[in-house]
């Protein structure tokens, strides 16, 4: 296996034209583990672990631009104040290892549909920059994952960043996991109000093949919501819940049933909403 | 002038050698081992359950270069069966295959790549069958197909006593309760993975060192499967990440030694994580009924109960474990009137065997659940209805055995209620779902719960049980050294401190080594039922008291008053009041003393096989636990709060590492009630992954409150106690209590799901 190690961006961008065979390597939380079971043996690695640039985020147009390889660790530790909802679904990665080495850049290239990041970039409408040697496209996070693991990078392209819209009204983020720590959600949920445009966005993880987002839902509350005095009705939360809860597409599988899935959902769905909607949470 | 006694003899807790190593990452494991020139062995498995092997084709395997040698049934040198109890299990496939992960073929390469490129290349033509995996259907539905020839029953072992099935004696009872229950399949999860090396020696025999639980059981089960006198398979402990009854049945052991005879070079193997799961034996699955009568004040008038066990494909100690399940299935109560029936089956399932606890868990979560449930009815609380009926000293057991030596049950309830209760939640406390942010208090309800459970240690009917220590004394440089040497197993529970520590109190000698556990000296029998301190513990004392007299006898023959009841303290002989009399060293001189003992504990007797009456068990040792949870009531999700306990364990040998051993099988017991399940479908392990097996981590396990009792047992070395398993019982029903207090829920199956509770049309429990 070839190890590929570009000093910089332009080096990293050439060597994936000229190997798109190469797999990218960044933290490695996934792709040590998917060599060390032999689930794939990639021609090449491609070591994003030297380009300083990706490390980097930035505040630009209304928007916190990541580099792909900031870490969960730093998204806590610089982040939450602006990103809070990316910074309460970081805590939930993994161990404070795996946080440490783990990035927003790898856990777009996984594109599980239980990766962590994901419910809260669809939320909040977040872009994935996408770079070859041919340019850079931007790719709303809505359209990134394909399918079961995959995602809308051509052979050619790496994730350079991503921009996720700076917080226009509260956010959350909610995880279930059977364990209480280190584990892969059983399903999640994150939703996002943009006070200004008066519209609702929602992310949903581990129920359905991919992340999903739940447009009935989003469409329901922001008519439903009292906007000026940020204050839903019961009904209506219960039935922002059900709509939340038939957007999913859940499995049984060993991590959970499909039955569980949809009535967690819902419940998170409630309970997060009343947390933006209760006046002590609007203030956090 | 008085000698004291040693310093980091019994009842300290002086360093462990192997505790800064393992935390550090020094620590040499089986996994670690190199030797120069050494080959890498691998395993081929069966993908199926069930399945007849047509054809295995290693041709494309051993064309990949560095591969050395392909093994399959066909090379094994000699028996081609194996097994603790009962020698039904392959070395290799033979033929068809019983379980997903059987072990068809073995590779040795110069790498572990090539090895397992060489384990893909294997061709296997199977003829799939369809797998026997419903453990009821397997024991009596004549028309179910049969796992081995003689039939699907391992064991039925009936236990009989008084008239249970009168219905004048059950009109006795103003309350009964019928309920079913389930257990899952847990796993041991130990940390390092099955591995040794096998290295062929210039005598045509083959030296091994493996991370195993009884060196000598392994090596009589290798001998023959080699075509090896027992003299040629020599063995010697490689260091061991944890065991829990996982490395009681061989894993690599013959493989590698067959790999590395063939080629005449070292071979390791080294299972991954994955192949762990696939490489050792389970706890057995359960499903239980059970029926409880009482009288308005909570006595027991009578149980009936039927307990199936899920042995899967193979034997292994399966007949062993319903020995335990039928005489402890009642728990540590008196009960007049019984009728148990326990049966362990085989079926296609993936194989179980011994795991901490061994056969006395998954009952002890059905007596449990079943005395709640009763205290429910009677309204009464759940201690005074197990305090009425708790066995004491002077018992008889559900097997007409008296207990002879102390058994202070009722006590142990007291002193739990005695233990503070944790305070209210409060802010910051983690809640259910930990950072998850799944509630911020919505939901949540706090619930109690008790579980007491009774283990028997050491092994029971009528098994010859002894273990052998070889104790040295001599004197260096002017100062006296002791070795001790046994074959006992250290898996990490502090046996090789216990050694010592004996060995200094009974030798007063500070400078004490423990040697490499190896076959070079006799048998120490198991690191397991709890019985090393026991039993190990039991023959160094004997061998130290025979070097003590030794010395005695040589201080005589040196001219040294040696007087009636003088003793060794202080690296010196020393009077019964404790006045130095002559140092060791002048009396060993260039000498060096050396005994040998074999320590057995008192016989006991088999289970009658039609009432199962019979004194079956050495002694038994008992916990309680009190659990406190929160649980998310809507999202099924628990957070254990508290966990306090009650042990009683004789005699402390050494605090520090009984501390531990009690925290540790707490912890394994919250794992069994809401966590911890190899989940199996159609006969297919879908979670041999740390990913989805899922064990407590630091932020699941609670704080512990824990009160240890000390009521010798005459019987014993010491007055001790067995305390390794005990606790591992007793958690999991009162975590499951709990969880029951705070949802209103039957919950009859454990480990306890999230959608168990939150989506009531998948609890898992019914009522009878
Ligand atoms: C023990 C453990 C626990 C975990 N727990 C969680 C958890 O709770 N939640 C969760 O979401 N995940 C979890 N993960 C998965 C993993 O940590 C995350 O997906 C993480 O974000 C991956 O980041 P990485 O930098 O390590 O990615 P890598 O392993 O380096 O790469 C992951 C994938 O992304 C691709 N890639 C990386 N960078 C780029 C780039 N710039 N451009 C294009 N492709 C790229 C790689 O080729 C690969 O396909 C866990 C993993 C482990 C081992």
């Amino acid at each position: 296996m070839e190890f590929l190690a570009p000093a910089d961006w332009t080096e990293a961008l050439e060597a994936k034209a000229a190997h798109p065979g190469a797999v990218p390597i960044c933290g490695g939380t996934d792709v040590m583990v998917e060599l060390n079971f032999e689930l794939r043996r990639p021609p090449a690695l491609l070591d994003l672990g030297r380009i300083r640039a990706l490390k980097d985020w930035e505040v630009c147009d209304g928007h916190v631009r990541l580099g792909a390889a900031v870490t969960f660790a730093r998204i806590i530790s610089a982040l939450a104040d602006r990103l809070p909802a990316l910074a309460t679904a970081a805590r939930t990665v993994g161990s404070p290892q795996i946080r440490n080495r783990a990035t927003i850049g790898g856990n777009l290239g996984t594109a599980s549909p239980a990766g962590d990041a994901h419910p809260v970039l669809l939320a909040t409408g977040a872009v994935v920059e996408a770079e070859s040697v041919r340019g850079v496209r931007t790719i709303p996070v809505g359209d990134f994952f394909t399918g079961v693991k995959r995602n809308a990078l051509e052979p050619d392209e790496l994730i350079r960043a991503v921009r996720i819209p700076e917080t226009a009204g509260p956010q959350q983020f909610a995880k279930v996991g059977s364990r209480n720590a280190m584990v892969i959600a059983v399903c999640s949920f994150a939703v996002a109000l943009d006070l200004e445009r008066r519209t609702v966005g929602t992310g949903i993880g581990s129920a359905g093949p991919r992340p999903l987002t739940a447009p009935a839902a989003e469409d329901f509350l922001a008519g439903a919501l009292d906007w000026d005095g940020l204050a839903v009705s019961e009904d209506a939360a219960e039935r922002f819940g059900a709509l939340v809860a038939a957007a999913a597409s859940p499995i049984d599988d060993v991590r959970g049933t499909a039955a569980y899935r949809r009535r967690a959902l819902a419940v998170m769905a409630v309970r997060t909403l009343r947390w933006m909607t209760e006046k002590e949470a609007v203030a956090v | 002038m008085t000698i004291q006694a040693s310093a980091a003899g019994i009842g300290d807790s002086p360093t462990r050698p192997d505790g800064t190593p393992k935390v550090l990452g020094a620590f040499g494991y089986a996994s670690d081992l190199t030797v120069p020139g050494m080959l890498h062995g691998a395993t081929l498995r069966s993908p199926h359950p069930r399945a007849l092997i047509k054809s295995i084709d290693v041709g494309p395997a051993l064309a990949i270069p560095g591969v050395r040698a392909v093994l399959t049934a066909e090379d094994i040198p000699g028996t081609k069966y194996y097994g603790l109890i009962a020698q039904d299990c392959p070395v290799l496939a033979l033929g068809e295959v019983r379980y997903h992960g059987e072990p068809v073929a073995i590779v040795a390469a110069d790498d572990v790549a090539a090895a397992r490129r060489a384990v893909a290349a294997i061709v296997v033509d199977y003829e799939v069958l369809t797998p026997v995996t419903d453990l009821r259907a397997a024991l009596f539905d004549p028309d179910s197909p049969k796992v081995h020839a003689g039939g699907n029953v391992v064991r039925h072992q009936p236990v009989r006593r008084g008239r249970a099935d009168d219905p004048d004696i059950r009109a006795l009872a103003d309350v009964v309760v019928t309920r079913e229950y389930q257990v899952g399949m847990q796993d041991q999860a130990f940390l390092g993975p099955e591995a040794g090396l096998a290295v062929p020696a210039a005598d045509g025999g083959v030296d091994l060192h493996v991370a195993t639980q009884w060196l000598h059981a392994d090596a009589e089960q290798i001998a023959p499967c080699l075509g090896l006198a027992p003299e040629l398979v020599r063995m010697t402990l490689a260091g061991v990440g944890g065991a829990f009854g996982g490395r009681e049945d061989l894993s690599m052991q013959i493989h590698a030694a067959m790999l590395a005879l063939r080629t005449g070079l070292p071979v390791r193997m080294t299972y991954n994580r994955r192949e762990s799961f696939f490489g050792h034996v389970h706890r057995h699955p359960a499903v239980m009924r059970y029926t409880h009568g009482a009288r308005r004040d909570g006595t027991l008038v009578f149980v009936t109960a039927e307990i199936l066990l899920d042995g899967g494909a193979y034997a292994s100690t399966t007949e062993a474990v319903v020995g335990n399940a039928a005489s402890l299935g009642v728990g540590p109560y008196e009960v007049e009137h019984l009728a148990i029936d326990a049966y362990g089956a085989y079926t296609n399932n993936p194989p179980c065997g011994a795991m901490r606890g061994f056969g006395a868990v998954q009952t002890c979560f059905a007596y449990e659940s079943q005395m709640d449930a009763l205290a429910a009815e009677l309204g009464m609380h759940p201690l005074d209805i197990r305090a009425r009926n708790a066995v004491k000293q002077g018992s008889v057991t559900p097997t007409g055995q008296v207990i002879d030596a102390p058994a202070p049950v009722a006590e142990m309830f007291a002193q739990l209620r005695a233990m503070p209760l944790p305070p209210d939640r409060a802010a910051g406390d983690l809640l259910p779902g930990g950072y998850g942010n799944t509630t911020h208090g919505e939901g949540v309800r706090r619930g109690v719960g008790y579980g007491v459970g009774i283990k028997n240690i050491c092994y029971s009917e009528g098994f010859d049980d002894f273990s052998t220590a070889r104790v040295t004394l001599s004197a260096a440089d002017g100062e006296p050294a002791v070795t001790v040497h046994t074959a006992a197993a250290e898996v990490g529970q502090g046996l090789v401190t216990v050694q010592g520590q004996i060995a200094r109190t009974e030798l007063g000698v500070e400078r004490v080594a423990v040697a490499q556990a190896d076959t070079t000296v006799g048998s120490a029998g198991s690191s397991s039922a709890s019985r090393q301190s026991y039993m190990t513990g039991g023959a160094v004392k004997a061998a130290c008291e025979a070097v003590r007299e030794r010395v005695f006898s040589l201080a005589r023959e040196r001219g040294f008053q040696v007087a009636e009841g003088s003793r060794l303290a202080g690296g010196k002989i020393v009077s019964a009041s404790g006045e130095p009399l002559v140092d060791l060293a002048l009396v060993l001189g260039a000498d060096v003393v050396e005994e040998t003992r074999e320590y057995r504990h008192r016989p006991t007797g088999p289970l009658d096989r039609m009432t199962g009456q019979g004194s079956s068990h050495v002694q038994f040792a008992f916990a309680a636990h009190r659990a406190v949870v929160d649980v998310d009531v809507e999202l099924g999700l628990v957070r254990v709060v508290r966990l306090d306990v009650v042990q009683d364990v004789g005699r402390i040998m050494n605090r520090q590492s009984l501390e531990g051993q009690i925290q540790g099988g707490t912890a394994q017991g919250l794992g069994l009630a809401v966590l911890e399940e190899i989940v199996v479908a159609d006969g297919k392990v879908r979670n041999p992954s740390f990913t989805d097996y899922l064990i407590p981590t630091i932020l699941d396990m609670p704080p512990m409150g824990m009160r240890i009792l000390e009521y010798p047992d005459p019987a014993a070395p010491y007055g001790l106690r067995g305390a390794g398993e005990p606790p591992t019982l007793s958690s999991t029903p009162a975590i499951a209590a709990a969880v029951r207090d705070a949802t209103g829920l039957a919950l009859g199956r454990v480990p306890i799901r999230p959608e168990h509770i939150a989506v009531p049309a998948q609890n898992a429990a019914r009522d009878g």
